[in-house]
Order: C-alpha cells, then sequence, then structure tokens
C-alpha cells in the first residue's frame, strides 16, 4: 500500500500559526495515524515562520520545510499560490494537499484552490468531514449553504477544511523535544526554483493601490433597564427603532 | 483595443437562480454602462429553463450564457471551472463577478490560475477607474480594520468576489430580453475526478447563516445550551437564523455551521441581533458589514455597543422572551 502523504499548506506571512490551519493539521496527523502516511508540513513566510513548523512538528508531522526568500515577498495570492505548488511539486509523491479553509488576516480562502490549480489536480473546498477509502480514493463532506455536499473522488487532491472536520490535539512533550532538536530547512529561490517572472510583487496580477481606515460612524442608541425603564417600554423602543428601519419584514 | 464584456456567475439550486445572481448584475450593470459593454451572465447547472434564464434579464444581462448539463447539477470545482475556462478562452472578459459563497471562493481562486488573472476576494466596492478603465477593487484587510483597493493593471480578466447580501438588487423591467446563448461541453465535464454523490441537510430547521436577512446570535451570555431556545424561537418569529459566538460553539451549545466570526462565517445581514454577547474582536469582524446591529446585553461597557446601533442593557432573561412575546402579537395583529 503506498503510504498516503498530507502536505499542509500556510498562506500569509504573519508569523503566527493561523488558527484555522491547525485543522488542517490535525487531519492529516488523522489520516497519517490510519494509513501509515509521512506527514510534510510547509509554510512561506520570514524568518519568524519557523516557529509555526515547530509547533506543527512537535504536533506530530514527520517532515517541515520553509519557504522564505527575499524574492517570494509582496506575492500575492496568485504568486503564494504558484510558489508553494511548486515547492510540494519539490517534495513529489503527495498523494493529499490539506489547507485551511482561509487564513484568519488574509481572509481570502485563495491560496488552497490556487495550488490546486497549479498542479491540476482536483480540489474539494470547504470540508467539513473526510475517509480515504483506498489508497487512492476518498469520500467527503463539504459544508456548503443548504448542508453537506457529499462527494467522492480520486487522489492526488487537494482539500480545504473547516473547522468542523476535527478537534485539535495539543503537542506532546515527546514531539516539543524532537521539534526543538530540528533544524527545519529553508528553501529559498535555488531550492523552489520558480519562474522568476511568476513570483513575488512583479509575479503578481493584483496591486494595492489605496489602504483606508474606515470610519466606525455608527452612534448607538443605548437604553438602560432599570428603574426608570419596564423592559417591556425598552422592548417596544426597540421594536419601533427596526420597524422605522423596515428591518421586521413586509407586513409593516 | 476594444473593450470586452463585464461578466457575473450566476447560481442555481435545483434550476432556480439564486439570489447572489441578482446581486451580481447590480454590480456588474454599473460596470458594464461605465465601460460601455454588454453585461453577460454564466448560468451552469442542470434544467435550468430559458424562462428561468430570462429573469437575469430583468434584472440586468443583456446576454445570458447558459450551460445546462446533468453533470454540472451540484458544484464541481473541476467542471464548472473547465465551462467557465472555455467560455474566457472564446469570450475573452474584461471583468468576472462571483459571489463570496462555497462554490464562488472555490472557482475564482482556480480559474484565477488557470487563466492567469488577478482575483481580488470579498469586495465591499467595485467601481471603473475613469482614466485607465481598470476595476477599483475594495475590500476590506486584516481583519476588517483596514479598506484596501486593488487593482489588476495587467491580467484580463479582472476578477472579484462579492458577498451575499451586500448589494441591493435592480428594480425588475419584465419588458427587458436576454440573447441566451448555450454552451455545451460535455467532454469537458466528463473528465473530472470527483463526482457529486448527494446532500446531507443541515439536522432540525437549521440553515445556512452565509445569506440570512435576519440573524439572531448567542454568546457566553446564555449561561447554559437549555436557554439557546430563546434565542432560536426569537430567530423564528423573526424570520431570521441562529448564529453563535466562537464561545457558545466551543462550549457545544449550538453547531459549527451557526459561528459567526473569524473563525466562522463572516455575515453581513440587514439585522444582527447579539444576544448575550459582549464583542471579541474575532467575533465583531465577521459582523462588521451588518446594516443594523442591535445588543442586548447586561454590561453597559461590553465592545459590542461600539458596533452596535441600538441596545438594551438588561437581564437578557427577562428583555428576550418580552421581545419574542411582543413580536408575536404584532405578526398576528
Amino acid at each position: 500500500m503506498d503510504p498516503v502523504t498530507g502536505t499542509m499548506i500556510r498562506s500569509g506571512s504573519v508569523s503566527v500559526l493561523n488558527p484555522l490551519d491547525l485543522y488542517a493539521i490535525e487531519t492529516a496527523l488523522r489520516l497519517k495515524e490510519e494509513w501509515n502516511a509521512t506527514v510534510t508540513v510547509i509554510t512561506m513566510g520570514p524568518a519568524g515562520a519557523n516557529r509555526i513548523l515547530k509547533e506543527a512538528l512537535s504536533m506530530g508531522c514527520d517532515e517541515a520545510v520553509h519557504l522564505s526568500a527575499r524574492e517570494f515577498s509582496g506575492s500575492d495570492t496568485y504568486a503564494t499560490s504558484y510558489i508553494l505548488a511548486e515547492a510540494i511539486r519539490k517534495i513529489g509523491d503527495v498523494d493529499l494537499i490539506i489547507t485551511g479553509e482561509r487564513a484568519t488576516d488574509g481572509d481570502t480562502a485563495q491560496v488552497g484552490p490556487g495550488i490546486a490549480a497549479w498542479l491540476d489536480i482536483p480540489v474539494v473546498s470547504y470540508v467539513a468531514s473526510v475517509d480515504i477509502t483506498s489508497p487512492s480514493e476518498f469520500t467527503a463532506e463539504r459544508l456548503i449553504e443548504e448542508g453537506y455536499q457529499q462527494v467522492q473522488g480520486t487522489l492526488p487532491a487537494l482539500l480545504t477544511v473547516v473547522k468542523e472536520i476535527a478537534e485539535v490535539r495539543l503537542p506532546t512533550l515527546r514531539g516539543k523535544k524532537r521539534s526543538m532538536n530540528t533544524t527545519i530547512p529553508v528553501w529559498g529561490v535555488a531550492e523552489v526554483d520558480p519562474d522568476p517572472l511568476k513570483i513575488g510583487l512583479k509575479g503578481s496580477p493584483t496591486r494595492v493601490v489605496k489602504i483606508e481606515t474606515p470610519k466606525v460612524s455608527r452612534s448607538c442608541r443605548t437604553l438602560v433597564i432599570g428603574e426608570e425603564l419596564s423592559t417591556e417600554v425598552a422592548v417596544s423602543e426597540l421594536i419601533e427603532f427596526l420597524e422605522a428601519r423596515n428591518l421586521l419584514g413586509q407586513e409593516v | 483595443m476594444t473593450m470586452h464584456d463585464v461578466w457575473t456567475i450566476s447560481e442555481t439550486l435545483n434550476g432556480k437562480l439564486k439570489q447572489i445572481s441578482f446581486e451580481l448584475l447590480a454590480r456588474g450593470r454599473k460596470l458594464a454602462d461605465d465601460l460601455g459593454v454588454a453585461l453577460c451572465s454564466i448560468v451552469i447547472g442542470d434544467g435550468i429553463s430559458d424562462e428561468e434564464a430570462q429573469t437575469l434579464a430583468h434584472y440586468g444581462a443583456d446576454v445570458v450564457y447558459l450551460a445546462n448539463d446533468s453533470g454540472l447539477a451540484s458544484f464541481e470545482c473541476t467542471r464548472y471551472a473547465n465551462v467557465l475556462l472555455s467560455l474566457i478562452e472564446t469570450h475573452k472578459p474584461e471583468v468576472i463577478l462571483a459571489g463570496a459563497t462555497s462554490s464562488g471562493r472555490t472557482l475564482m481562486p482556480y480559474v484565477g490560475i488557470k487563466a492567469h488573472a488577478g482575483l481580488t476576494a470579498d469586495c465591499t466596492e467595485l467601481a471603473i477607474d475613469e482614466k485607465t478603465k481598470n476595476l477599483l477593487q475594495t475590500r476590506p484587510a486584516i481583519g476588517g480594520n483596514i479598506m484596501a483597493t486593488i487593482i489588476t493593471p495587467n491580467h484580463r480578466p479582472q476578477m472579484a468576489t462579492v458577498r451575499p447580501r451586500s448589494t441591493k438588487i435592480l428594480e425588475p423591467d419584465y419588458g427587458r430580453k436576454a440573447v441566451i446563448q448555450y454552451v455545451k461541453y460535455p467532454d469537458k465535464v466528463s473528465v473530472s475526478t470527483i463526482s457529486v454523490t448527494g446532500i446531507r441537510p443541515f439536522e432540525g430547521q437549521q440553515s445556512s447563516i452565509d445569506e440570512a436577512e435576519i440573524i439572531v446570535s448567542g454568546g457566553k451570555g446564555l449561561k447554559k445550551k437549555d436557554n439557546v431556545g430563546l434565542i432560536e424561537e426569537l430567530a423564528a418569529v423573526l424570520g431570521g437564523e441562529v448564529g453563535a459566538t466562537r464561545d457558545a460553539v466551543d462550549r457545544g451549545w449550538i453547531s459549527y455551521p451557526h459561528q459567526v466570526g473569524l473563525s466562522g462565517k463572516t455575515v453581513s445581514p440587514k439585522l444582527y441581533l447579539a444576544v448575550g454577547i459582549s464583542g471579541a474582536i474575532q467575533h465583531l469582524a465577521g459582523i462588521k458589514t451588518s446594516e443594523c446591529i442591535v445588543a442586548i446585553n447586561n454590561d453597559e461597557q461590553a465592545n459590542i455597543l461600539g458596533l452596535a446601533d441600538f441596545a438594551i442593557i438588561g437581564d437578557l432573561f427577562d428583555v428576550v422572551p418580552e421581545l419574542t412575546r411582543q413580536l408575536e402579537k404584532r405578526n398576528n395583529a
């Protein structure tokens, strides 16, 4: 039986582990236990991102690769997913790639499906449960607007997983010791060997042209229930407020 | 250089167009008019009638590309992407807009890479730059604390997703007719190795909060699972859905599909009613774009009041049942 290889991807460059990526790691580790697989965790980010990979190793991931180079910086989701996809190609022999649903900072959810497109493999997004049914097949449920869409497919594939998929384990003491003694390889341009025109700012189709801090202009009308204001009156004032804004449906 | 068209990606469920399809047309109509080009809508699905497709004309579409195929009945990324990529290759659109939905947020990044296009997620504002004719895409970034305007200067199409319920649909013009172009790519559909086998509905009466106009959310202030019924009753009488904070979900009171906030759903309903929610920054980031926020809380210092439009400070166990009672009375009047 071929081992299943899980690879976890983190997008963005802030050196705290994106909380939603923990679910990707957990999913990979569960599949590892079931199928005797090797789990490699990948992140792209500045030097500090090393800490994130150590955390993943201490949870039980087998290998880690840190993608970091001056040339990578300024990458948008197009260039980021390209660099990650190229690194995955270099690692090779990957059966399953698992990413978090999205990063809680950038919040684009674009890198996971983007990697799948670069690698030309199927993507199944918003996965709330997954079963590897044979060394080359899986079934999954996607959390969508109408419920859980049930799918089946073949490996290799990329899954983006939602929080519902699993409860995340804590790092073990043994894992922590092991991760402390592990030197995580840093891959730059020489190792990943990307097309230089597709990375960094130069390789990014999108440009940020303006940044604004929106002013919060909400003014809150606050009613405090007490001796001078009964619950009943406060509630009827709220209903009047909502009616005036036409927020209580058509029959008004 | 001739300017090409503006496209929207319509969504369907069981042969019927979903609300987001019409919202996108309102966005697209303005862009198409500013560019002086046609507004086209892409409809991928199964069993969609011409009559149904023509409703897109009522809400702004000039052209509908209709791809009906039994293999396209339910969203599957590879199949939908193959159809869309074939259309892009043939017609070379200027702009493509899709909903920031589970399917739009999967299809667009996948197609964006294959088409070598730029993509901006969750845009709240879209406009055409008068001079360059570039699409100005404005979105909240870094947890909603800043607004970033993004352009795609050298790549076409310019792709963007828009959150559901963030756009008012146009007044319908039932006299408008669209040109329907039928597209068939059976070989592009059959290549996919992923197949959809079914759908499991949410348990109980719950449905998705993504598209809800009214959300009644509960937090730690509910104190225990038994009290979730209070907000369920209120949601029912308002015709809304139940939401929850991460706290309430982690305690097992309410299931994850209801979670609102950075690690749950970002929502933008017309009315967000926060019950017993203090307002952690991660939660507030998920509700910022709501049209109206009402807080029911016992703490006058709670963070949520910084974002709320109306607040009642009192015991939620008195206020919520009273609110439900008065609304019921009003509904029955």
